[in-house]
């Protein structure tokens, strides 16, 4: 595959495991998950909703605690039972609601990650704030705030933002749930540019089969509750990608294969009551 | 592909808020039929008023103060009681109250808002703070009266020490609501990006909870108004309460309703410039709420 070497970023799970409320309801979230990702590498998790995908990704970000098993980044220990949690500004979170703070302008949130950590001074991150928004096409938007601009900028403005720390891993939950198709297909187009440019670990989560084939290199479908991983999936699909490989054989050889695998899983959670537990 | 890229995103669902200059806002309102009811409505009050009280004398109505008479009384420059738009007296009242709203008002907010934000930051000062306030907070201003006599010294320190208290809680209640609808995502987003608990204060606290601590402050300000009158009329010697108090006394009914009506005018100043503030300091609201919906 085409791209750069990225610098650190692997991540490992090893009998990564999750329970809420051990004591009283005992509801299993992740349950004895195990798989690696290469430095570099773009994994995409889907699985139908209270599968513990999003358990995941707080656990990797050091917002929530695992109770069992660990995750290491790069061999060193991220999360395991009873560590302090540690988020930190080299695994990015891009979140599904949109966390751009809206009383700020959009310069300012683009920059105050590398401003507040002492990285890079004002007129630098102004510079390379300006550059990175330009690469996603947007221009000239500095001085507005998050609440004028539209879901589809708003979601660039948001990886910009998370890029601008340079982290080893970027991490985004649903990021293109509540875009419009055509929207959505732009956004994603723009990510992989993004993620062409400067290689990072990229851990991704959606519902949508077609998003994670067009965009991974390595799909991962979990089952629901208790959250398992049911089967990696190599896409061998070279980059840089666009649109036309939606329509191609291996394209949609690799959708069908992941939609299979994935329909009963849906079916399960569905008659569970998928409700009971949002993810 | 990079080009169409690079130009595609203008073209699909794109589409950033305009700001709309002051001159087109003043035009549309004017369109509106908002400006029109609004003097509807109050001319329909004064008419009724008018017709209750000058023309139809009816039932009780007839003991009040005319509509023509009161008017008359206020633009007088020679008032048959004494207050008027030309006296010192008038000014001298107002005076007095506005400056014990204005202190009352600037003190409970500037103890207010801390303790509030701090309530709403930290845990422990909240578990130690919330019950004692909602125990005191629905003690009614008027049973605080004999305390506050009691306590401060002179006649002006109690007035002042009153109004303050009616703002203060609510100004507290409401900073703390504020704190508490912050989305989490927020604080969250601000570790990841390495926000130390300064920048958390300062750039995700205060700023998240500014919408409810301005709503806070119009209450608060409409508090103090109330509990001003209140204590003016107990212990006063001068302001609007004492004189509306005064002016019931000696049967000077004109000067009552002049002065009631000053209190609804200031009231609704004083208002309008804490609304004026918010607005200017939240700009990323106004310009969401005005923006493209």
């Amino acid at each position: 595959m085409n791209r750069g070497i990225a610098r650190g970023g692997a991540l490992s799970f090893r009998h990564a495991g999750k329970i809420y409320d051990p004591e009283g309801a005992r509801v299993v979230a992740l349950d004895d998950v195990n798989f690696e990702i290469a430095a570099g590498e773009f994994c995409v998790v889907v699985g139908p909703s209270g599968c513990g995908k999003t358990t995941l990704l707080n656990a990797i970000a050091g917002f929530d605690q695992i109770t069992s098993g660990e995750i290491r980044m790069d061999g060193a220990l991220l999360t395991s039972p009873g560590k302090p949690l540690l988020p930190g500004a080299d695994r990015m979170v891009v979140f599904q609601q949109g966390a751009l703070f809206p009383w700020k302008t959009v310069l300012w949130n683009v920059t105050c990650g590398p401003i507040q950590q002492g990285k890079l001074s004002k007129k630098e991150a102004n510079e390379q704030a300006t550059h990175l928004l330009a690469r996603v096409g947007l221009t000239s938007i500095e001085n507005q705030y998050p609440g004028e601009l539209s879901g589809g900028m708003k979601r660039r403005v948001e990886i910009v933002r998370a890029l601008m720390n340079d982290p080893k891993v970027l991490l985004l939950d649903e990021p293109f749930r509540a875009l419009d198709a055509l929207t959505k297909s732009v956004v994603q187009e723009y990510l992989l540019e993004l993620y062409d440019l400067t290689p990072k670990t990229v851990f991704f989560i959606t519902h949508d089969i077609e998003e994670a084939v067009f965009l991974a290199d390595k799909v991962v479908v979990m089952t629901t509750r208790p959250g398992r991983i049911l089967k990696i999936l190599d896409v061998g699909i070279g980059r840089p990608r666009d649109y036309r490989i939606l329509t191609s054989q291996e394209f949609m050889r690799l959708e069908g294969e992941v939609r299979e695998s994935i329909h009963d899983e849906a079916r399960k959670a569905f008659e569970a009551g998928e409700r009971e537990m949002a993810t | 592909m990079a080009q169409l890229i690079a130009t595609a995103p203008t073209a699909i669902g794109d589409t950033a808020a305009v700001r709309v200059p002051w001159s087109v806002k003043m035009r549309r309102l004017l369109r509106s039929p908002r400006p029109y009811l609004a003097l509807l409505g109050i001319a329909a009050f004064f008419l009724a008023w008018y017709l209750l009280v000058d023309v139809l004398k009816f039932w009780r109505f007839r003991e009040l103060p005319g509509f023509v008479a009161s008017i008359r009384e206020w633009i007088s420059p020679n008032p048959v009681y004494g207050v008027s738009l030309f006296t010192a007296e008038y000014y001298s009242h107002m005076g007095a109250s506005v400056y014990r709203v204005f202190i009352a008002f600037v003190c409970a907010t500037a103890l207010g808002i801390p303790i509030g934000i701090l309530m709403g930051w930290r845990r422990v000062f909240y578990g130690l703070t919330f019950p004692i306030l909602e125990l005191l907070r629905p003690i009614p201003i008027l049973a605080w009266i004999p305390l506050a006599i009691i306590l401060l010294p002179g006649r002006e320190l109690p007035i002042i020490g009153l109004t303050f208290l009616a703002a203060f809680f609510v100004t507290i209640l409401n900073t703390l609501l504020g704190v508490q609808s912050i989305d989490p995502v927020y604080f969250r987003a601000a570790k990841s990006l390495g926000f130390k608990q300064s920048a958390i204060l300062f750039h995700v606290i205060v700023p998240g909870a500014l919408p409810y601590i301005f709503v806070g402050l119009q209450i608060a300000m409409g508090a103090c108004w109330f509990s001003l009158v209140a204590s003016e009329i107990v212990s006063g010697q001068a302001g609007l309460g004492y004189k509306v108090w005064e002016a019931y006394y000696y049967v000077q009914f004109e000067t009552m309703v002049i002065v009631m009506a000053t209190l609804g005018i200031l009231g609704y100043i004083s208002s309008a410039f804490v609304r004026m503030l918010g607005n200017r300091l939240m700009q990323w609201r106004a310009n969401m709420l005005a923006g493209v919906q």
